[in-house]
């Protein structure tokens, strides 16, 4: 691949106690596109997308092993300030998860861990953080409402809109449209759309077709395993390996 | 990237490790409090106790003696309170389970008895003072059983109802499916397969009853010998331990802190016990 | 020809079953009624005589009969606020560190030894503190109260007094240590519901532990927090032995709680079966019946509390 990496990983193991969940993965993210993970569920890639800000480490028992860098430096390496990589890499999970706060505070929340901004300076950011995730002529007028008074589908973008108020480079989606409706799924994927030419986004998907519109990168897992890896029409045109070909074309998975 | 703070980041993480370190000392503390009580009770108490703690009488000031006759009013009022509290508790408990689908009496009554549940045990002595006592000029053992029925009810109660309610519907339905008439279902099926959690259930009812002394004060009220008279005023080890350790005199101090470390054992034991039938039960 | 018989006897015996429970679960609605109506009817003497006066009236003697229940109102009040001021800061630090810090194999003996001290029976917590506790207290660390709070303006005098180790702070304090494992294991039980997809958002955007907790674990559990708090405060505003012990049992109004008190449980432990004469054992009933309001006010609150996050956590799920 010609493009830049944002993220390279190298020989990178996982276990979650006995269980060998990921095995011997190397692969680069490149920067500024949107890299799929697809596979049959139990496969690993949400538990790949997962050490990109380590959120695993909040269980005891999980341990990765191996290179995962991101502008250079190690994630894995011991001495990596968490907090400061999570900032650094925003996630959206499988369910909208809206603050138990107003709208205006779940986006400005994760603003004011790091940032010590003018209250204009603040509102600037929210409504900038809204717009970009095209929910901002939605809630405008209505702010200091729960973050959970809104509707599923602006409850993900919600999540979004928070995720990149704290400007990260790289986004993690974690299946993000699986518990919404076609429409607002439609709406997640053009957002995606919009919002590569800023970020690295890395999604998680178990709809190929979702994989197939959305993203410039696609790689196939199964059982731990990266089978491969490549530019997504190439991989669902002309897969080189015969496993990848019987998933995408149904035959199995 | 974000424009960082550091100084905001670094009061940050500041804070974050002073109150995970206040969180650790918080722990410290319960912990410190458990073992100084637990060591307390286990030093004066063992340095007393011996064969006469549980085969002779409870002896007047200044003499040597022993708990028998509070222990065993203890056993027979804790006893009767049980066989009282239990068929009772069971029954509405069944009701709150199986029958309580429709209408109000049972929200209502399992309102009621969370509250029961952790009324002041002291109302409750007071209730069955004017309730029996009163009435019956005198103090008497039936009375303590009463109070201390009153307040197993509202446990066994709710550990029946809960325990029903974890039996699968599946199975009643699969009961049903035979022919079984509902009050079969019931006890052949549902009291079945919830045995062991209602067992726990009266298990911890006893261990919650044999600490208590304030519904005892003005029901038993006390009796400094050996009485199996459940219609005259009946001692109770909890009672004694009370009236020793509140008194000036060394020889009952001695006797109390005895008294205290069987009482503790029991309680903590049958609260094991309770939970090791529990996980075995719900193992099976 | 038998068999429709033998249907018509189970059906007589369903009927027979479902109204005999139906029964035992009237005895325990009705018990609460039988409770309220029978210490209304015994107060009535004391209410007779004192009118609405008995409730602020500080007097209590038996001698020339006249009896008010202010003081014990207010040893019940102090003691159990100072057991909340101490026992939640305490439960929560103890939760949050169970549910967040804990390494896996120290959970268990942890919830163990938290159920060891919510299993021990209070007259072993009065004895203690009577005997261990308060002399201790007595000796070190009433002096410095003395010295360090005892100055401070308009709360000073609540800490001035001699050091005699029993009073209302004692048994306040004895007090919360008995209500932690309740509120702890309470909030324990309901931190653990917190989906851990909304903490890990929130670590997601690189928050640390004690602000995942603060702004997200604690607003979004408040409900249940608040009705763990009340049960504690129930437990804490009914318990008699423990405080029974180390109170000191005196009928007398006092700024300081360093000075001995009463609590309503307290005072009926000491006095109801040496009180003489109606009027006596009447007023002493009707603060039974004040403590029974008060416990059952706060319970149901607990528990409605506790039901709307039942409520909203089956909605969501």
């Amino acid at each position: 691949m010609s493009e830049a990496n944002k993220i390279s990983v190298k020989n990178l193991n996982f276990h979650y106690g006995n269980f060998h969940a990921l095995k011997n993965i190397s692969l680069g993210i490149p920067d500024n596109r949107v890299t799929a993970f697809i596979g049959p569920s139990g496969c690993g890639k949400s538990t790949l997308l997962r050490t990109f800000n380590r959120m695993y480490q909040l269980y005891p028992k999980q341990v990765a092993t191996g290179e995962i860098i991101l502008d250079g430096e190690n994630v894995l390496d011991p001495k990596q300030d968490l907090n400061l990589l999570r900032a650094k890499v925003g996630m959206v999970f499988q369910k909208p998860t809206p603050f138990p706060m107003s709208i205006y505070d779940n986006i400005a929340f994760g603003i004011k861990l790091y940032e010590n901004l003018k209250k204009t300076e603040l509102n600037d950011r929210v409504e900038w953080a809204l717009q970009k995730a095209t929910l901002w002529n939605e809630v405008k007028d209505k702010l200091d409402q729960s973050g959970t008074s809104l509707s599923g589908g602006q409850q993900q973008r919600l999540c979004i809109a928070r995720g990149i108020a704290v400007r990260p480079e790289v986004l993690l989606l974690d299946e993000p449209c699986s518990a919404l409706d076609p429409i607002s799924t439609a709406r997640i994927e053009e957002l995606i759309h919009e919002l590569k030419s800023d970020y690295t986004i890395v999604i998680v998907t178990h709809n190929m077709q979702q994989a197939a519109r959305v993203s410039d990168y696609t790689a196939y897992m199964y059982l731990g395993e990266l089978i491969e890896f490549g530019v997504t029409d190439m991989m669902f045109t002309k897969p080189s390996r015969r496993e990848t070909e019987d998933y995408i074309t149904g035959k199995f998975g | 990237m974000i424009a960082l703070d550091q100084k905001r980041y670094l009061r940050r993480r500041i804070l974050n490790a002073f109150n995970l370190s206040i969180s650790m000392l918080t722990v410290s503390f319960a912990l410190f409090f458990l073992a100084w009580i637990l060591w307390t009770l286990f030093s004066n108490g063992l340095s007393h106790i011996g064969l006469s703690t549980i085969t002779q009488m409870t002896p007047p000031p200044g003499s040597k003696g022993g708990l028998l006759n509070a222990i065993a009013g203890s056993l027979y009022m804790v006893s009767m309170a049980v066989l009282i509290g239990t068929p009772v508790g069971i029954l509405a408990g069944t009701y709150l389970a199986e029958f309580g689908r429709s209408g109000w009496l049972a929200p209502t009554t399992r309102f009621i008895n969370d509250i029961l549940l952790s009324a002041p045990s002291i109302v409750i002595g007071l209730f069955v003072y004017e309730l029996v006592v009163h009435r019956m000029g005198h103090f008497s053992g039936w009375a303590g059983a009463l109070a201390l029925a009153l307040i197993v009810l509202p446990v066994v109660v709710r550990t029946t109802e809960n325990m029903l309610q974890l039996v699968p519907n599946s199975l009643r339905e699969a009961a049903a499916a035979l022919g079984a008439p509902q009050w079969k279902i019931v006890v052949m099926v549902s009291y079945r397969a919830a045995r062991a959690g209602m067992l726990t259930g009266i298990l911890l009812a006893v261990a919650r009853v044999s600490g208590e002394t304030a519904p005892l004060l003005f029901t038993a009220l006390n009796n400094q010998f050996w009485s199996n008279d459940l219609n005259g005023p009946m001692s109770s080890l909890a009672v004694i331990i009370f009236q020793f350790a509140m008194s000036p005199y060394e020889d009952w101090h001695h006797l109390a802190w005895s008294g205290a470390l069987l009482i503790t054992l029991f309680v903590l034991g049958l609260n094991i016990l309770a939970r090791s039938i529990f996980r075995k039960g719900s193992n099976e | 020809m038998s068999e429709p018989t033998l249907r018509n006897t189970q059906a007589v015996l369903d009927i027979l079953f479902h109204n005999t429970t139906r029964l035992f679960a009237f005895i325990v609605f009705m018990l609460l009624f039988g409770i309220m109506v029978t210490l209304t009817v015994a107060s009535i003497p004391a209410l007779q005589t004192f009118g609405f006066h008995f409730f602020t009236s500080d007097a209590w003697n038996p001698v020339t009969v006249e009896f008010g229940a202010l003081v014990p109102i207010i040893g019940t009040i102090a003691t159990s606020v100072i057991a909340m001021l101490i026992g939640i800061p305490v439960s929560f630090g103890i939760a949050l560190f169970i549910t967040e810090l804990c390494p896996p194999w120290l959970k268990r003996p942890l919830g163990v030894a938290i159920e060891l001290l919510a299993g021990i029976p209070s007259i072993i917590y009065g004895m203690w503190g009577l005997f261990v506790f308060a002399p201790w207290f007595a000796d070190h660390l009433e002096p410095w109260i003395n010295d360090h709070l005892g100055n401070l303006p308009m709360i000073g005098s609540l800490f001035q007094g001699p050091p005699m180790g029993i009073g209302m702070l004692t048994a306040g304090f004895i007090l919360a240590i008995m209500v932690i494992p309740f509120i702890a294991s309470v909030m324990r039980d309901v931190f653990e519901i917190v989906p851990s997809m909304l903490k890990e958002s929130a670590y997601g955007l690189g928050s640390t532990t004690w602000e995942v907790v603060w702004n997200i674990v604690l607003p979004y559990t408040k409900v249940g927090v608040v009705g763990g708090i009340m049960l504690g405060l129930g437990r804490a505003l009914s318990e008699t032995m423990a405080v029974t012990f180390v109170i000191g049992n005196a009928h007398e109004l006092s700024t300081s709680l360093l000075m001995p008190g009463n609590t309503i449980s307290s005072a009926l432990a000491n006095e109801f079966t040496e009180a003489v004469g109606d009027i006596y054992s009447s007023s002493l009933i009707t603060l039974g019946m004040l403590l029974f309001v008060i416990t059952f006010i706060v319970l149901a609150l607990a528990k409605l509390l506790l039901i709307q996050l039942a409520a909203k956590e089956g909605k969501e799920a």
